[in-house]
């Protein structure tokens, strides 16, 4: 029989997970089955330890907060809002109530009967994962040990589960590789190679590989006659060999041969070079693989005579980019390899600029970029960060060298901005005087803004100290390196005004009922994704890492992933970090490129319920982070 | 002689109806009661010539409405006014599926059971099923009613005497969202959610009972 009431909550409940993925009969009939109830603001839908009701409820209308006594203290744990599910886990699990569970405001829920849920369950895998999920978000500390990252992977599967992610399959390699005897001459390789019909062949020493020989080393070694055919295979062939274990995926392959600019790779039992090699993987089974694939653009670069050719590249990387999203490949993966073709094109634009220059540089320098970029961790076309340090020079050398530089940086961030990084407004570039400096001049800069925090001071080093070096001297880094940890060591209160920098946004809980939006400005009612979700994360990690004197790690997750390990006792922290991280840059990158823009701000109206549930879940470990700098560094007195 | 012949006139579900109103021991508890909240949709407003299209009706019981329990009645017409196809939407000969008035009488009846009727004007929608009823040589119903324009004037403080609310208003002052109004089931589920409103904030100065409740009626059944 018609009944309108239930097909417009059935029109209600489909928009939400778990509801979405049912069966069209499955949900009319839950939606058949609803007990519509009303609470009066700061009524109780249950209290924590009482027995579960028949019922779970799904907000229609209002707010309900969720809350944990504790110690005479009620602890708002989560607000629950159109759409949300509460008070199911004890269903489930037939156990009390953990909760209660008080209307914020005046609401209409659905009570839905739990035992309809449990015959879905069992039939659908889909909305199990997501209760499983949910149930794990709701939980006082979602990062408990076995459950660590949960949410995340459930959602993650939920929005996943028929896509095809080649990137993190396990690559497919070629078995039985082709070898040959390390005291073989070149000539019996290359008739073993011909008989085989292969491009390349192994060498071996008790079925471990020492070395590779190449269509091109006989090209451009014995054709040419520059080694007799009659020689060992060891004079001609490339050594070592980089070994991976058999569980290598597709885009770490590919990270492998961009890195080491090698097409070939030795898949051996253990992964060292000292075990049996059992296949081989080439470039060219990645390539069959893929269609669209970053090691050719990569070569393109090399290869690059002019901007154009650099220019149309970056804006292949964004279609790379695009394809990579929609395919839902880890935003790690991801992020490496765009930072690799932008950091490749950023090494080709100083290439070509050297090149332009009258003279060769005078002496040793090094360009840095810094912020996101500095980080690995710019996936959108933002604008440039960068600076540039060069070897200290006599002082009536100085002017000269440092015309020099500059000259040489302006070309270089001319470049930049025809291929797409745009100017930076504050103009935080290398052909800014006061960002070209010598080594010396380098640390007494740092050494100043660390010596006298002010809140300029301090903007700049969330900055400045999150530096990488694209081209140049490592030497001069490091040098730059070890002299900001002095500078920190004989003036450790600086890490203090950092925490306290780092906590100047709070987290953004209580989202979603918006009053952490932003209030003013152009973006009004936007959520702040970068300020509010990813710098707090971003500052945590600069600021503990330089804490534990921690060098080499320029990286929001790397450093995360050191923390964890310096600090086991706050492992589970900060690995829900790094799950955050990913999520949020994900997210903002998604953001960006639906919208064209830098996907900074997130228009909260235009979320789908599981991307608001995987956003909401994020913002706990930053909460978490920020009370513990705040502890540590005794923060609450300094605010 | 005669009364025993009268007696065997009255259809069974008529005294079915009778029986369980009068006899009904649920209405001492609150929590027991089975209120169910009616609105139908008519040809229009004149008792003696216009029909009901379509009776929807939904059960509330223990402040919670029962969607499980809710009945959407459309009937066929044999008087049928063009102007308020407009209003309600219903066709002479729409898709859904009809029943001629004596079944739907008889259907609704049989839904209805020892429950008391919430609506809004109350008056007007059983003036039209009685009107139904009497066609069927039986009524008027017995059922308690309730209105929830009346249980208004009783909670607000101010002097609304002679105003009548609207549901449109009354859906304004406890802030319930408006949706699928003039469908007979659409405006019950609305007067279901207004009466659990009215009834939460009736209980904060009276312990609830049901005479109370129905004491708030001017002139309907009590």
């Amino acid at each position: 029989m018609k009944n309108t009431i239930a097909e417009r909550i059935y029109d209600f409940l489909k928009n939400f997970p778990p509801f979405d993925v049912l069966e069209k009969e499955q949900l009319f009939k839950i939606a058949s089955n609803v007990k519509v109830t009303y609470i009066e603001k700061d009524h109780f839908v249950f209290k924590q330890e009482e027995n579960p009701h028949e019922h779970f409820y799904v907000v229609k209308d209002g707010a309900i907060g969720l809350y944990r006594g504790m110690d005479n203290e009620q602890i708002l744990v989560d607000i629950c809002d159109e759409g949300d599910i509460f008070g199911l886990r004890p269903l489930i699990q037939n156990d009390l109530y953990l909760m209660s569970a008080k209307a914020n405001e005046e609401s209409i829920l659905y009570a839905i009967s739990v035992e309809i849920l449990k015959e879905i369950i069992q039939t659908n895998e889909k909305v199990k994962k997501f209760l499983i999920a949910s149930f794990s978000s709701n939980i006082k500390t979602p990062y408990a040990k076995g459950t660590n990252g949960q949410l995340f992977v459930n959602i993650e599967m939920l929005q996943t589960s028929n896509t095809n992610f080649t990137e993190i399959q396990s690559a497919e390699f070629s078995k039985n590789p082709v070898t040959a005897l390390k005291t073989s001459t070149i000539k019996e390789a290359a008739q073993i190679m011909s008989e085989k019909r292969v491009g390349s062949i192994l060498i071996v020493e008790n079925k471990n590989p020492i070395g590779i020989i190449t269509d091109k080393d006989l090209r451009s070694k014995i054709a040419t006659g520059m080694i007799s055919i009659d020689e060992n295979v060891s004079k001609i062939m490339s050594s070592p060999v980089k070994t991976f274990k058999q569980k290598i995926t597709v885009a770490e392959a590919q990270i492998a041969m961009i890195k080491n600019k090698i097409t070939h790779l030795c898949i051996t039992k253990d992964g060292t070079t000292n075990s049996e090699l059992i296949g081989v993987l080439s470039e060219h089974d990645i390539v069959v693989l893929h269609g669209n694939n970053p090691s050719l653009l990569i070569k393109k670069v090399y290869r690059a005579k002019d901007i154009t050719a650099l220019k149309y590249i970056r804006e292949k990387t964004s279609n790379l980019l695009q394809g990579y999203m929609e395919q839902n490949i880890p935003i790690i993966f991801i992020s490496k390899i765009i930072s690799e073709i932008n950091e490749a094109i950023t090494i080709k634009a100083i290439e070509l600029s050297i090149e332009e220059m009258d003279n060769k540089p005078p002496v040793k320098f090094g360009w840095l970029a810094l912020g996101s970029q500095g980080r690995k961790e710019q996936l959108l076309m933002t604008d440039q960060d960068n600076a540039l340090v060069f070897e200290d020079v006599s002082q009536d050398k100085y002017q000269p060298t440092k015309q020099y530089f500059l000259q040489l940086a302006k070309k270089i961030t001319e470049k930049l901005n025809v291929i797409g990084f745009e100017y930076c407004p504050a103009d935080m570039m290398a052909s800014n005087p006061n960002w070209c400096l010598a080594l010396s001049e380098w640390k007494n800069q740092f050494d100043t803004w660390i010596k006298t925090p002010t809140e300029d001071a301090i903007m700049m080093c969330t900055i400045f100290f999150d530096y990488d070096l694209v081209f140049g001297d490592k030497k001069l880094v490091n040098d730059m390196s070890d002299s900001i940890f002095e500078s920190i060591k004989s003036f450790e209160i600086f890490l203090n005004f950092l925490g306290r920098n780092a906590l100047r946004n709070p987290p953004p809980i209580g989202f979603f009922r918006q009053f952490l939006v932003e209030n003013d400005g152009a973006h009004k009612d936007q959520f702040d994704i970068k300020s509010r979700a990813l710098m707090p994360l971003v500052d945590a990690a600069r600021l503990l890492t330089l804490s534990h004197h921690i060098k080499d790690k320029n990286n929001t997750i790397s450093r995360f992933k050191k923390l964890a390990k310096t600090e086991p006792k706050n492992e589970d922290l900060y690995l829900s970090c790094i799950d955050s991280f990913k999520i949020l840059l994900q997210f903002r990158t998604q953001q960006g490129l639906k919208n064209n823009d830098s996907g900074r701000y997130v228009d909260l109206n235009k979320l789908s319920k599981s991307e608001k549930l995987s956003l909401k879940g994020c913002f706990k470990p930053i909460k978490d982070v920020q009370e513990l700098l705040n502890i540590r560094y005794n923060l609450a007195q300094m605010m | 002689m005669i009364r025993f012949f009268k007696k065997k006139l009255v259809p069974e579900f008529w005294q079915n109806h009778l029986e369980k109103v009068r006899n009904s021991q649920k209405y001492s508890n609150f929590e027991n009661i089975r209120f169910v909240a009616i609105d139908t949709e008519t040809t229009g407003f004149d008792y003696e010539n216009d029909r009901i299209l379509c009776i929807g009706a939904v059960a509330i019981k223990n402040n919670k409405i029962l969607v499980s329990d809710a009945i959407e009645i459309y009937i066929k017409q044999a008087v049928f006014n063009k102007e308020t196809v407009k209003i309600h939407g219903i066709r002479k000969d729409g898709n859904e599926i009809k029943l001629n008035e004596e079944e739907a009488v008889i259907k609704f009846i049989d839904y209805l059971d020892d429950a008391v009727i919430v609506a809004h004007h109350t008056g007007f929608d059983v003036n039209m099923i009685n009107q139904a009823l009497k066609r069927l040589k039986v009524g008027p119903l017995e059922s308690k009613q309730l209105d929830t324009n009346y249980i208004h004037k009783k909670i607000a403080k101010t002097d609304t005497y002679k105003k009548i609310f609207s549901l449109e208003e009354l859906c304004e002052i406890y802030n319930v969202k408006m949706h699928d109004r003039h469908t007979a089931l659409g405006d019950a589920l609305i007067t279901a959610i207004l009466f659990l409103k009215q009834t939460a904030k009736y209980k904060k100065n009276n312990a609830l009972n049901l005479i109370d409740l129905v004491n708030t009626n001017y002139h309907l059944l009590k």
